[in-house]
């Protein structure tokens, strides 16, 4: 277990750094065009040249490398262009406010796709089970964007029942969380609730579930002793992977409804092509999702016998 | 029968692959979502006899649906902010959505379908290499990733073209590799082995044709998603450049003025989840209907 | 007089598809009394699983009773409601499953699957029920119950989990148990323990039980009376001498003669398969289902109506026929049309194997294994195999799961290469030549078939197409015509309509899809042919068809047929010679009659009498081996089979690897006890003398 352990968090760093190696590669290999993006592309030669000199960028590229590296490590992310000011002054900041939007979806959404993925998968076939498996394709089928628009257009033009931004001006407001987060849901329910049903359905299927039932045991006991431990390790891996979607989402969203958060941060970054700050929010964004599966495999391996405990 | 009438009595490729389409027709679901499908497809094909207007022409801006001008002629679905008509700027829109979905999706099952097949059939350290590869790629939240790769090497129909190869490409792998981790230790397989066929014949002639079925319904479900993703990166301004119509741009380009005049917004939203909905609902048929026999 | 157990009157069972209802089972009628253990056998298709699903009131929802009753204790289930259905299972009626593996929750401790059934039934408290849990692992001769009441499933081997599958369904202490081929997955040596266990319930747990299997002989060894079923119907019914001594019924006696027998083999008794299969449920024929396949059939008679059960004679227990000719037909005289063969010489030398070796790397990443430094182990997968095959010769392998016999095809094949020694096949040495090096003579003078019929051809081709293939492969052919005239002659060898080239493989049955797989093999014109378990997967009936053909089409072509199989009894029929192994080695080797009498091998005394055999005029010694099989990964210094011999010297067999000794010549016998000592060794068959008792060895032909 010891060796697992390390050989996960081994494996999660070298996928960071190779992460952190393609990044510079895309982004910096070329110090001419991180110059013009930095000074604007009405500069001279010259003024790149004096800036270019200034900043180290006349060093090899693996001396560079090491160096932005060593930055990166220790919280150094360099200085944003567009916000002029450190990027992690501002990274954090944004970082938190994603953290709440997501923490709220997922207090949503885990419970609710869970149960009606459950109850969809007891009953394969049935009315119940159509149901909730067509709403969930309808749902997915939306996009964040057009969910937003279409959601917006109903409670905050025609109800008037909610704020149509979250830029949280005035301080913290729960009920500017609502609409973003019914969207975040609505797209990213769908996909949790068919896993939990296809996962249900299957071990309704096994002769375990067969064995439960003619030992005589209630139904009930059946679905909570027998099937659910078996039908919830899939789901579980699903839902600390839809965290790397979740960052995708946030993006959508957080752009729609002016939510100071990490998503908008990236988005503005990339508009204005704030080089720093995109590398340091891929940086944070892949290091968030390549956490979150590792503790995904960790946990898939404690919650299944058959690996934990080996052959 | 004599040889020869065994000979004829051999049913044509294409009529077996039309039967085998036909069977869609057993789920209603599946049914629904071709409908869906053809009609648009019909849309982006009819276009240019169809859309009342050119799709860049401008008339008067910000007409509510059903507006007439004579002698002009009516603007079903209103006018936008240019005074460009939107029942035409979606019947085009189409073409650009169901032209590079699919062309993006196609490219990335090509190489998905080639490294899954190398991964899994060959095995050793070309897996190990792909996989790891793969894990990486994954590893970026996708949007960010489209965000990255659009900002460095700019926005335009190709550029989407290859970022969505490049980012889906790893999943599809992941998939190929599962199945024909499964199918390469089938007796047939061995059989074809210890006839001395070469990989190249395995991998191609005895694996893929039957890893098809699930790749199918994956790859409907893939178009789908990525009518979206080009969809997401016109909202977020990194898809095609203006002026030519696009979903997602649409929405981007209104969005502001949206508490006003909100059917400026929401018709290109109806239209990009209908087609989404179309391929989820074909791809769902597809497998309940791959599951019955 | 009292309730019977288990009363089954008319039962009609159906199920519900898109297609409309499809009746299953008609009009079944069973009695059981206590203590009694009845048999249900049949092919699959039969449906005598679905039986017994039904005696639990648990069809699936597409599944229903239509018609008749189920009375348990004069209790009818079939009007039951949920919840006393609910308190019956498992507490009255219980049910062991095939597949114990899939039975059993892998993500929960065995304690707690087995403590689930009296805290159910009987409220008791957990410690209570894991007491009385741990008592029935006893019982049901379970070492070390406290560990494995820790374990999961997972952690414990095939044979221990059938019996915690038992242990399971013994704990209520029900009065009626269904089993449901239960041995069916296992090894022949562990599934010899199982059946012991078995015959044994009625007695020590005073339970009547129904036991389902395809296996004449394992019904014998186990049953008191005996069902047997052909497409949804009992066609016969009686005691076990009965039926197994005056069957009465076409379909019963066509499977006894499609089964070897022991003491005879494919010279003196060929076997018979019965032509035609089986009819799909809403494609069964008016009056007599069996009617198109049965060589009594009289048109007008037997095709005319429903053809009722027909009592032999008015005891309580009859003997019962499902036929209206059985008393017509003069059952004695009947001898179905067989073509007898004559015994072949084998020709010259075709495969030498020569201290052949074939070691797996496996690399151990567990932390104990780190400490040690050693993490590189071998699996020894062939130990020093020697063996010859000549020209027309059938060699058989044979060996249980794990015994290397398909990894020594895979090295034969090409598909591995040996570790050490030589092969030579035709004078080429081949041991260190992948396939990939082999020339295309070579390599299509040795092919294959293989064991399982769904996935030897490839769902997406024609039938044509694939034997196509490989004509064209080996350059037998290159015109198209010409290619295809040679399908269709291969398919006129291996009895199949010319037009099954344009079919594809699921429009085939499974018998049918093994003779392409045959033809396949054949078109090459191989010199050697590897039969990897070719008939395992098949219905004996269809079984019986496939074996014949193999052999008919070697004797043509003067092939060589290297058979691997776990099945002494086919072996038996049909081998000239025998290797048998035990975890990659060779325990013995010789003629088939040497190895199938004394002196044996322990080893093959123990497989030999753990076959069941369905001819009731044999009696055999019961040898029941301990433990399950070890794995090939730590294999003993001494003697591969030491841990589990029953004739275990003393630690000389666990330390020196056992000489060799030679009997006759070519015959050899790997084992340290004296020669003189296993020659004294009584045969495991004996005839039963009907009268004065005495045994009279059965020496093979």
């Amino acid at each position: 277990m010891v060796i697992f352990l390390a050989k996960r968090v081994g494996y999660m760093l070298l996928t960071m750094l190779v992460v952190s190696i393609l990044l510079f590669l895309l982004l910096e290999v070329n110090g001419e065009s991180v110059a013009v993006k930095v000074l604007g592309p009405y500069t001279s030669i010259e003024q790149r040249n004096i800036w270019l000199e200034n900043n180290g960028y006349f060093r090899p590229l693996y001396v560079r490398y090491f160096d932005w590296l060593f930055g990166i490590a220790t919280g150094d992310f360099g200085q944003s262009i567009r916000f002029k000011a450190p990027v992690s002054d501002i990274l954090w900041d944004r970082l938190g406010n994603t953290a709440i939007l997501g923490a709220a979806t997922y207090a949503i959404m885990v419970p609710v796709s869970l149960t009606l993925g459950v109850l969809a998968g007891m009953k394969e076939g049935s009315a119940l089970d159509r149901t909730i498996s067509l709403t969930s394709i309808g749902t997915t089928s939306v996009p964040e964007f057009a969910s937003a628009v279409l959601l917006a257009f109903i409670f905050v033009f025609t109800l008037g029942w909610l704020p149509g931004t979250s830029a949280m001006s005035g301080g913290f407001d729960p009920v500017q969380l609502i609409l973003p987060v019914l969207v975040l849901f609505l797209y990213g329910f769908g996909y949790l609730v068919r896993m939990t049903r296809a996962s249900m359905a299957e071990v309704m299927q096994t002769p375990y579930i067969r064995t439960a039932i003619l030992k005589g045991l209630p139904y009930r006991q059946v679905i909570l002793r027998h099937a659910l431990r078996n039908a919830l390790i899939a789901p579980f891996t699903v839902i600390m992977l839809q965290i790397n979607w979740l960052l995708s989402g946030v993006i959508v969203v957080e752009f729609f409804f002016a939510y100071k958060g990490f998503g908008a941060l990236l988005l503005e970054a990339s508009l204005n092509q704030d080089i720093y700050m995109i590398q340091a929010c891929a940086m944070v964004a892949v290091f968030v999702a390549v956490t979150t599966q590792t503790i995904a495999d960790i946990g898939y391996t404690y919650l299944n016998p058959r690996i934990r405990l080996g052959g | 029968m004599t040889d020869n009438a065994i000979r004829s009595a051999r049913p044509s490729k294409i009529m077996q692959y039309l039967r085998r389409a036909a069977l869609i027709r057993e789920s209603w679901v599946g049914s629904i979502g071709l409908g869906i499908i053809v009609f648009w497809v019909a849309m982006a094909l009819l276009a240019p006899l169809l859309a009342p207007f050119p799709p860049n022409a401008q008339y008067v801006p910000f007409m509510a649906p059903g507006f007439n001008l004579p002698p002009t002629g009516t603007f079903w679905l209103g006018t936008d902010h240019l005074g460009r008509d939107i029942l035409s700027r979606l019947m085009w829109g189409a073409r650009t959505v169901l032209f590079y979905a699919p062309l993006a999706t196609f490219c990335a099952y090509a190489v998905g379908i080639l490294m899954g097949l190398a991964a899994g059939y060959k095995r050793g350290w070309i897996d190990d290499v792909l996989s790891r590869s793969a894990d990486v790629i994954l590893s970026f939240p996708i949007l960010v990733l489209y965000v990255v790769i659009i900002t460095t090497f700019g926005a335009s129909g190709i550029n989407i073209v290859l970022a969505v190869t490049f980012a889906s490409a790893p999943g599809i792998m992941r998939i190929v590799r599962g199945l024909v981790l499964d199918l390469r230790n089938r007796d047939y397989v061995a059989a074809a082995q210890t006839r001395g066929e070469s990989s190249l014949y395995i991998m191609f002639v005895e694996i893929l044709p039957n890893a098809r079925g699930p790749l199918i319904v994956d790859a409907c479900l893939r178009v789908g998603y990525v009518i979206i993703t080009i969809g997401v990166l016109g909202f977020l301004g990194l898809g095609l450049p203006p002026p030519d119509p696009d979903w997602g741009g649409m929405v981007n380009e209104t969005r502001g003025m949206a508490m006003s005049f909100p059917h400026m917004t929401i018709f290109p939203c109806i239209a990009i989840s209908s087609l989404v909905l179309g391929f989820n609902l074909l791809a769902d048929g597809l497998r309940e209907v791959s599951l019955r026999d | 007089m009292t309730v019977p157990i288990l009363e089954i009157k008319d039962l009609c069972l159906s199920y519900f598809t898109r297609a409309g209802e499809i009746p299953a089972v008609v009009d079944f009628n069973l009695t059981l009394n206590e203590g009694e253990t009845a048999g249900l056998v049949g092919e699959s298709g039969c449906g005598k699983s679905t039986v017994a699903l039904a005696i639990m009131n648990y069809l699936g929802d597409n599944g229903g009773i239509v018609g008749g009753s189920i009375k348990f204790k004069g209790r009818d289930i079939v009007t039951m409601s949920k919840e006393e259905l609910r308190r019956l299972r498992g507490a009255d009626i219980a049910m062991v499953y095939q597949e114990p593996m899939a039975a059993l929750n892998p993500s929960m401790t065995i304690g707690r699957q087995l403590a689930e059934v009296p805290i159910c039934h009987e409220g008791v408290d957990m410690a209570t029920a894991l007491k009385r849990a741990e008592e029935l692992l006893d019982a049901v001769r379970l070492p070390d119950a406290k560990r494995i009441l820790a374990a999961y499933p997972h952690q414990i081997s095939g044979g221990q989990q059938q019996r915690v599958v038992i242990a399971m369904a013994l704990l209520s202490k029900p009065s009626l148990l269904l089993l449901d081929e239960p041995t069916t997955a296992l090894d022949v040596t562990v599934e010899a323990g199982i059946v012991e266990l078995i015959a044994d319930l009625g007695h020590d747990f005073g339970t009547s039980n129904l036991y389902i299997s395809h296996n004449l002989g394992l019904i014998r060894e186990t049953c008191d009376r005996v069902f047997v079923m052909y497409s949804g119907e009992v066609v016969e019914e009686g005691s076990i001498d009965e039926v197994f001594q005056s069957t009465r019924h076409p379909y019963t006696t066509g499977l006894f003669s499609a089964i070897p027998m022991p003491g005879s083999d494919k010279y003196d008794r060929p076997l018979v398969p019965i032509r035609g299969q089986l009819p799909l449920p809403h494609l069964r024929p008016k009056g007599c289902n069996f009617g198109p396949r049965c060589d009594h059939f009289e048109a007008g008679r037997c095709d005319n109506r429903r053809i009722p059960l027909d009592r032999l004679s008015e005891a309580p227990r009859p003997h019962a026929v499902r036929c209206i000719r059985w008393d017509e037909i003069d059952w004695e005289a009947y001898r179905p049309d067989v073509t007898m063969v004559e015994q072949m010489e084998p020709g010259e030398r075709v495969l030498r194997v020569e201290e052949m070796q074939k070691y797996y790397e496996i690399t151990d990443r567990s932390f104990a294994a780190m400490l040690r430094g050693k993490n590189i182990r071998f699996v020894k997968a062939n130990e020093s195999l020697s063996f010859d095959a000549r020209r027309q010769q059938t060699v058989a392998i044979v060996g249980e799961s794990g015994c290397g016999k398909s990894t020594f095809a895979k090295v034969l094949m090409g598909l591995e290469t040996a570790t050490e020694g030589r092969i030579r096949f035709n004078g080429d040495d081949i041991a260190d030549l992948p396939v990939e090096q082999r020339s295309p003579e070579q390599i299509g003078s040795l092919q294959m078939v293989f064991q399982n019929p769904n996935e030897t051809l490839n769902p997406s081709h024609t039938v044509g197409s694939q034997i196509a293939r490989v004509i064209k492969k080996f350059g037998i052919e290159t015109d198209a015509r010409k290619i295809e005239q040679r399908v269709f002659k291969l398919l006129d060898t291996v009895k199949l309509p010319r037009d099954f080239a344009n079919r594809r493989p699921r429009q085939l049955s499974g018998g049918q899809k093994q003779r392409v797989g045959i033809a396949r093999a054949f078109a090459g014109n191989p010199a050697m042919v590897i039969a990897d378990e070719p008939v395992s997967a098949l219905d004996v009936s269809v079984q019986a068809a496939v074996t014949q053909l193999l052999m008919e089409i070697q004797r043509d072509h003067g092939t060589t047929l290297l058979f691997i199989s776990h099945d002494l009894s086919v072996v038996r029929y049909l081998a000239d010679r025998i290797v048998v192994m035990y975890l990659g080695q060779i325990m013995e080797q010789g003629t088939t009659d040497e190895v199938f009498s004394p002196p044996y091998h322990p080893y093959t005394e123990a497989l030999l009498s753990a076959v069941p055999i369905a001819d009731t005029s044999f009696e055999k010694r019961r040898i029941v081996l301990e433990g399950d099989l070890p794995s090939a990964m730590n294999t003993p210094p001494g003697c591969p089979f030491a841990s589990r011999c029953q004739r275990h010297l003393g630690d000389i067999c666990d330390t020196t690897p056992p000489p060799i000794v030679e009997p006759e010549p070519g015959h050899r016998i790997a084992c340290h006890i004296p020669l003189a000592e296993l020659q004294a060794v009584p045969p495991v068959f004996s005839q039963k003398d009907d009268g004065d008792g005495g045994d009279t060895p059965v020496v093979a032909a």
